[in-house]
């Protein structure tokens, strides 16, 4: 068995064809898998996100990180390039949107595609992952997972600079089975955002999982800063091995 | 906990970043998580010129705590300042 990966900077056709940079991380085994679009978080294209792609490579699945402030920011550090972005008041959804399905479509076109594609996203990511799976023509994301992302439910706080809309309204038209983690201490998402998210859902027949860590706020999925909570983190990865393993098994 | 929650303020004046010093043109102030402070939510300042591009920043993340310390500190200043040295707010 060939447990290698590759990992390495490409550049994609993003929303409207536009050439972006993106994070490409796959299996050299040639045997045919499931690949991942993961959504970067409001800080940017950064090294965490792409050890997570390496982390889904290791774990068998191609998987490609666009970077959504290409555009905005070329060359520019992640850092300098979100702070740019977040005085821009952050990116349109539109645009979001459409480099998701470009990165989906990229990763379809690979040889080792077994033509199944999932999405990730954390904090302002997960609420994009929703966002995607609601927008995105079916068929386009196989699977699609919400890591604590806010402001899916509720819009973002009045006058807050961002563009953070309630999406609660395209709910209806989400179109590939869902997995929530969340953290229970967490305020944006609070449990009640949560709760009303999965009444939502109930009521609409689309089909959902979610999973609440006692213990735990935002971000507990992030291994450089202090709210990282290793035992959520270990149960969450496992939920998404599992869901993964269901939705984007050929 | 990402707040989303930020303030853009223009500005003029200077700051010194990694090519030397600059005009400044925007301030931008939010609550939220820290690239590099080993804190969970600090107050970020991003004094900029968007006009010069990204990396035409100077960045602070502040304890929360400080920042509020540094903010009186910049107002007692300013409050403290001879008359006529500070134009009337």
């Amino acid at each position: 068995m060939n447990d290698a990966i590759q990992a390495e900077t490409t550049m994609i056709a993003g929303a409207g064809a536009d050439q972006i940079q993106a994070y490409f991380a796959r299996p050299l085994d040639p045997t045919p898998r499931g690949g991942v679009v993961l959504i970067h978080h409001l800080p940017g294209y950064d090294q965490l996100t792409k050890e997570m792609a390496r982390t889904f490579a290791v774990n068998g699945y191609q998987a490609i990180v666009p970077n959504l402030y290409w555009r905005d920011a070329p060359d520019a550090s992640p850092d300098d390039a979100a702070a740019f972005v977040r005085g821009q008041g952050g990116i349109a959804d539109e645009r979001l949107v459409g480099d998701v399905g470009a990165a989906a479509a990229f990763l379809r076109g690979q040889p080792a595609s077994n033509g199944k594609v999932g999405v990730i996203g954390h904090c302002s990511g997960g609420r994009q992952v929703v966002l995607s799976a609601c927008d995105l023509p079916a068929g386009t994301l196989d699977a699609a997972v919400d890591c604590y992302g806010a402001f899916v439910i509720l819009s973002g706080p009045e006058g807050s600079g961002m563009r953070a809309t309630s999406i609660k309204d395209k709910l209806a038209n989400l179109n590939a089975p869902l997995l929530g983690l969340f953290g229970a201490d967490d305020k944006f998402p609070a449990p009640a955002e949560v709760a009303e998210f999965e009444k939502s859902l109930t009521e609409l027949g689309k089909p959902y999982e979610f999973h609440s860590y006692e213990g735990a706020g935002h971000a507990f999925f992030a291994t450089d800063r202090p709210s990282y909570r290793p035992e959520a983190a270990k149960d969450g990865w496992q939920r998404i091995w599992d869901f993964y393993g269901r939705h984007l098994s050929a | 906990m990402c707040t989303y929650s930020t303030a853009n303020v223009p500005i003029s004046g200077s700051g010194k970043g990694t090519a030397g010093w600059f005009p400044l043109t925007a301030a931008t102030v939010y609550l939220d998580h820290p690239v590099d402070a080993p804190a969970e939510h600090t107050l970020n300042i991003d004094f900029r010129n968007p006009d010069r591009g990204a990396a035409a920043r100077v960045a602070v993340e502040l304890d929360p705590a400080a920042a509020r310390e540094v903010a009186e500190a910049i107002l007692a200043m300013l409050d403290a300042a001879p008359p006529g040295l500070v134009e009337p707010a």
